[in-house]
């Protein structure tokens, strides 16, 4: 039987939606472009389904998204998605944080960092860098932020680059974004 | 909106030349993708049930409630840009909750929760937005502004922190 997870898991859940899905059928072609639904191609998520009501939002974020976490240079994608699991964690977001814990551990082929991050949060017992990082998402990652000198400090004592922080800043800040729209807009079911 | 307008670089004071200028260089894009997005979000071609006026007052009251200054001038901006119609302007006033309006006062609600603790919002409050006559449509438009400014005031306050850096 499903029910809805409330608690921190690396397991992906299931996104169920609390409004209607767009219905492809009636898509403009905008939507559909800003989908990329092609022909070969009709299987779309109900969470970008969800967010195609909103098609002037939409056809900017996904580039967005895919730029702040995946582009070339910077930040490590691993270190990015200790960002998302920041925010993730601070806004409660159980399948933002399931999503992209299990893509840290992917990355890292680990999952002691994420353990002890679920289990303890800035208290967390782990390396000095990834510690920083983390400190830093937590507290951007609150309303309003409770970001500091001195957290910015600890960044580049930590030795990250300035660059670097840029694309922490942004995949934590993507977060405070996606969050809101994952966490409000459903809810993540499980076994 | 000026075509060449960006507004996190006038927010965060990023000068040309500057060593964060440089550190930003490299994403350019997500710059100008976030500056899409946000003129998506406050001023759509296709605006649905909210109204340039309303998402400029309702993004005021995401400022006000991150209590980031520039970005309330900014979206104050915007609101007087739209028209400063009466019935928007009150969503923006923090004492105002929408009074005997059940769409202000749903908006406002809405705005309010997930702006400031997305982490206890629930099924319930979206139905209240529904039972407040707001379509489903319009409801992923109120929660993309406020999940997109949530975004760009992040993003400039920690910028803003990389000005203090050697």
């Amino acid at each position: 039987m499903s029910k809805t997870l409330h608690d921190f898991t690396t397991e992906i859940p299931q996104w169920k939606p609390y409004v209607a899905p767009l219905n492809l059928a009636e898509a403009s072609s905008e939507q559909l472009d800003a989908l990329k639904v092609t022909p070969s191609n009709t299987k779309v998520s109900d969470y970008v389904l969800v967010l195609a009501h909103d098609v002037e939002t939409l056809k900017h974020r996904s580039p967005l998204f895919n730029g702040v976490m995946y582009n070339r240079g910077g930040l490590s994608r691993a270190d990015r998605e200790l960002g998302a699991v920041g925010a993730s964690m601070v806004n409660r977001c159980i399948y933002c944080a399931a999503v992209h814990a299990s893509r840290y551990n992917q990355l890292t082929k680990d999952t002691e960092v994420i353990a002890a991050v679920f289990a303890d949060g800035v208290d967390a017992e782990i390396e000095p860098r990834l510690k920083a990082i983390l400190n830093f998402a937590v507290k951007l990652s609150k309303c309003p932020s409770e970001a500091t000198a001195d957290d910015m400090a600890a960044l580049v004592g930590a030795g990250l680059s300035k660059e670097e922080i840029v694309d922490l800043i942004l995949s934590t800040s993507l977060f405070g974004w996606a969050n809101r729209l994952m966490h409000t807009l459903g809810e993540p079911v499980g076994e | 909106m000026a075509e060449n307008e960006d507004v996190l670089a006038a927010i965060v004071g990023i000068e040309p030349g500057s060593s964060l200028s440089q550190a930003v260089a490299g994403r350019a894009d997500i710059m100008m993708l976030t500056q899409q997005t946000h003129d998506g979000a406050l001023t759509p071609d296709v605006p649905g049930g909210l109204s340039h006026a309303e998402r400029a007052a309702l993004a005021l009251r995401i400022a006000k409630i991150n209590d980031h200054k520039a970005f309330e001038d900014h979206f104050e901006t915007m609101l007087e840009k739209a028209g400063m119609p009466d019935s928007a302007v009150r969503m923006a006033d923090m004492w105002f909750d929408g009074g005997s309006d059940l769409r202000a006062r749903a908006l406002i609600r809405h705005v309010d929760l997930v702006a400031h603790a997305p982490k206890d919002a629930t099924r319930r409050d979206i139905e209240l937005l529904q039972e407040a006559g707001i379509a489903d449509a319009d409801i992923v438009r109120l929660s993309e502004l406020v999940a997109f400014v949530s975004y760009q005031i992040r993003v400039a306050v920690g910028l803003q922190l990389m000005r203090g850096l050697a």
